[in-house]
C-alpha cells in the first residue's frame, strides 16, 4: 500500500469525524503519513458530515479527498453525494440498516454492513460508526491490530474512557462481520 | 522532544503560541479561525495567561498593542474579515514599534466571502496590512508541524527588529490533524524590555509607545529607521524550500496548502519524465527572491500556484528580472486546487503552451 483515502461520510451525531480519527490515529501508530480533515461551518449542523482522511507511505499533498479509495457511507445522502466519486476498482461500505438502496455501479466492491443493527444487538445503540472501523480494518489491513487498538485508544478522550470497552468490542464486531 | 499527537491545526498555533511564552491573548470568533481562541480560552487560565474575547475585531487588536507596548508576549488570531478591521491596528502597531503575533486563518473572500480556505489575503498580508510605510515579517506554513515551528520563530524575529509579524494560515491548514511534535515550553520572559512602557520606577526617562508624531523630519526620519531593520530583514530572513530545482524546466512557485498540492503533480509529473520543481517560499515578506533568482537562468518557466486569482505572480517576476515567463493556475472562493489539475498545467507548460 502507497496511498489509502478514504471518505467519512453521514449525519452530525454518528460519530463520523471520530471514525475517521481513529483510522488516523492508527496509521500514524503504524508510522505513515497521515491527515484528517473535516467538513466544517454550517454543513456539520443538520447536513452531512464528513472527513478525509488520507494515509500515505509519502508525504500527504492535499488533504482534501475528493475521489475515495474507499467511501463510508452512513446515511442515504452521503452515498448519493458521493458514490459517483469513488474511484474504480475501489470500496463502498455502507450501513444498510439505514441505507435500503443498492449501489448501481459494477466497478466498484460494495459491501452491505447493518452496522447500526449489529451494535443495537450488541447492546451499544450509536456505535455503528465503530463496527465500520473493523470492517474497514479488515478489507484494507492498513495497520496491525495493535495499533488499530492504539488509535482508538489515542482518539478517547481521557473523560470519556469508561466507553473505550464499548469501541473495542464494537471494532470486534466488524472484524468480524 | 515531546510525543508525537494528532492535533488540529488551530489548536496547535494556540498551544505553540504558549509554548513560546505567549500569555496574552486577544481575539474575536470567526470561521476557521475560532477553535484558537477557544483553546486559548480554556488554556490561559489554567497557567496564569489573558484569554480576553474583545467587543470586536477593532478592540482585540488595540488590546494587542497595549500588551504588547508593555514588553509582553501578545498576540491575536482571525481569518480574513477580522484582519481588514484589524488593519488600523496593525498599523499603529507598525507605527508604534511594538513586536506582536497577528494569525490569519484565510477564507474566500472578498466580503463576507466564505468559509472555506483560501490564500487570497496574500497581497494584503505582504503589502498593505493598513496604511502607511510599513511592514509586516510574514510566514507561511505548509503542514501543521511547521505552523507549530514558525510560531515561534515569528514571535523570536518579532522581538528581534520590533516589528509586528504574521502567520499566514488557512482553513484547511486550520482545520485538519497532522502528527505534530511541539516544542518545550519557555517560561514567559518577564524581564521588562527597555523600549517597553513596563513602568520606570523613577529610574529611567519614561518611554513612550505612540504612532503619532506631527512633526514631518520627525515622522520621516522614524520611517527611515524603520526601513534600515526592514532592509536587514530582507538581508537575513528570506525563506524558502527548494524542491527538485536543480534540473527543473518548470519551476512551481507555491506556498501553504497549495504547495502541498502542488508537490504531488511534481512528483507524478517527475515519473512522466518532466523536469520540474518547486520553490515554495516559507516567508512570503521579505519575499523569498534570493532563492527564485537563482533559477532564472537554469529554468525555462515559471508557474505560481495559488488560491487566488494570481497575487503572487508579479512579485516571482520582479524576482527573476522578467527573464522568463511567468503562467499561473489557481482556484478561488473556497476552492482548493486538485493534484489533476495542477498536473495537467505542468504538462501544458512542458508542451510550449503558455
Amino acid at each position: 500500500m502507497t496511498d489509502l483515502n478514504i471518505l467519512f461520510a453521514g449525519f452530525g451525531g454518528q460519530g463520523v469525524l471520530f471514525s475517521g480519527k481513529v483510522i488516523a490515529y492508527a496509521g500514524m501508530m503504524e508510522g505513515k503519513e497521515i491527515s484528517w480533515l473535516p467538513s466544517y461551518g454550517p454543513e456539520m449542523r443538520g447536513g452531512t458530515a464528513n472527513c478525509s482522511v488520507c494515509i500515505s507511505d509519502n508525504k500527504i499533498g492535499s488533504p482534501l479527498v475528493t475521489n475515495p479509495d474507499i467511501l463510508v457511507a452512513m446515511n442515504l445522502p452521503s452515498l448519493d453525494k458521493f458514490v459517483n466519486e469513488v474511484v474504480p476498482g475501489g470500496t463502498i461500505i455502507l450501513d444498510s440498516t439505514l441505507i435500503e438502496k443498492k449501489v448501481e455501479r459494477d466497478d466498484v466492491n460494495v459491501i452491505y454492513l447493518p452496522a447500526s443493527k449489529l451494535a443495537e444487538d450488541a447492546g451499544v445503540k450509536g456505535a455503528a460508526n465503530m463496527v465500520i472501523v473493523g470492517r474497514l480494518w479488515r478489507e484494507t489491513k492498513f495497520c496491525s491490530e495493535e495499533n488499530l487498538d492504539k488509535g482508538l485508544l489515542k482518539s478517547i478522550p481521557p473523560k470519556k474512557i469508561d466507553l473505550l470497552d464499548k469501541n473495542r468490542k464494537m471494532i470486534k464486531t466488524g472484524i468480524e462481520s | 522532544m515531546g510525543e508525537k499527537v494528532l492535533m488540529k491545526g488551530n489548536e496547535a498555533i494556540a498551544e505553540a503560541a504558549i509554548a513560546a511564552g505567549c500569555r496574552h491573548f486577544f481575539g474575536y470568533p470567526i470561521t476557521p479561525q475560532t477553535e484558537v481562541a477557544a483553546y486559548m480560552s480554556k488554556r490561559m487560565p489554567k497557567i496564569g495567561g489573558v484569554y480576553l474575547q474583545g467587543e470586536s475585531e477593532v478592540a482585540s487588536i488595540n488590546m494587542v498593542l497595549g500588551a504588547a507596548a508593555s514588553g509582553v508576549r501578545a498576540m491575536t488570531s482571525t481569518s480574513s474579515p477580522g484582519i481588514s478591521l484589524m488593519s488600523e491596528g496593525i498599523s499603529y502597531i507598525a507605527g508604534s514599534d511594538v513586536p506582536c503575533l497577528i494569525v490569519n486563518v484565510q477564507r474566500g473572500g472578498p466580503g463576507l466571502g466564505g468559509i472555506q480556505p483560501s490564500q487570497s489575503d496574500y497581497n494584503q498580508a505582504t503589502k498593505a496590512s493598513g496604511h502607511g510605510d510599513f511592514h509586516m515579517i510574514v510566514f507561511a506554513p505548509s503542514t501543521v508541524q511547521e505552523t507549530v515551528d514558525l510560531i515561534s520563530d515569528a514571535f523570536d524575529l518579532g522581538d528581534k527588529y520590533r516589528v509586528p509579524t504574521m502567520v499566514l494560515s488557512d482553513g484547511m491548514l486550520g482545520q485538519m490533524m497532522e502528527p505534530v511534535v511541539l516544542p518545550e515550553p519557555k517560561d514567559p520572559n518577564n524581564d521588562c524590555k527597555e523600549w517597553a512602557a513596563c513602568g520606570h520606577k523613577d529610574k529611567r526617562k519614561h518611554n513612550v509607545i505612540n504612532s503619532l508624531n506631527t512633526d514631518p523630519p520627525t515622522l520621516e526620519r522614524l520611517n527611515f529607521e524603520r526601513f534600515e531593520r526592514y532592509a536587514k530583514i530582507i538581508e537575513n530572513e528570506q525563506r524558502a524550500e527548494e524542491y527538485l530545482c536543480d534540473d527543473a524546466d518548470i519551476i512551481i512557485v507555491a506556498f501553504g496548502a497549495s504547495s502541498r498540492v502542488s508537490r504531488s503533480a511534481i512528483d507524478k509529473a517527475r515519473k512522466e519524465g518532466i523536469k520540474v520543481g518547486m520553490v515554495r517560499p516559507i516567508t512570503l515578506w521579505p519575499f523569498p527572491e534570493k532563492f527564485i533568482k537563482k533559477y532564472a537562468d537554469s529554468a525555462k518557466r515559471f508557474l505560481t500556484v495559488e488560491m487566488n486569482m494570481g497575487q503572487m505572480v508579479n512579485d516571482v517576476k520582479l524576482a527573476i528580472e522578467c527573464k522568463k515567463p511567468v503562467s499561473f493556475y489557481g482556484r478561488t472562493g473556497g476552492m482548493i486546487p486538485t493534484t489533476k489539475e495542477v498536473y495537467e498545467q505542468i504538462v501544458k507548460l512542458n508542451g510550449g503552451e503558455q
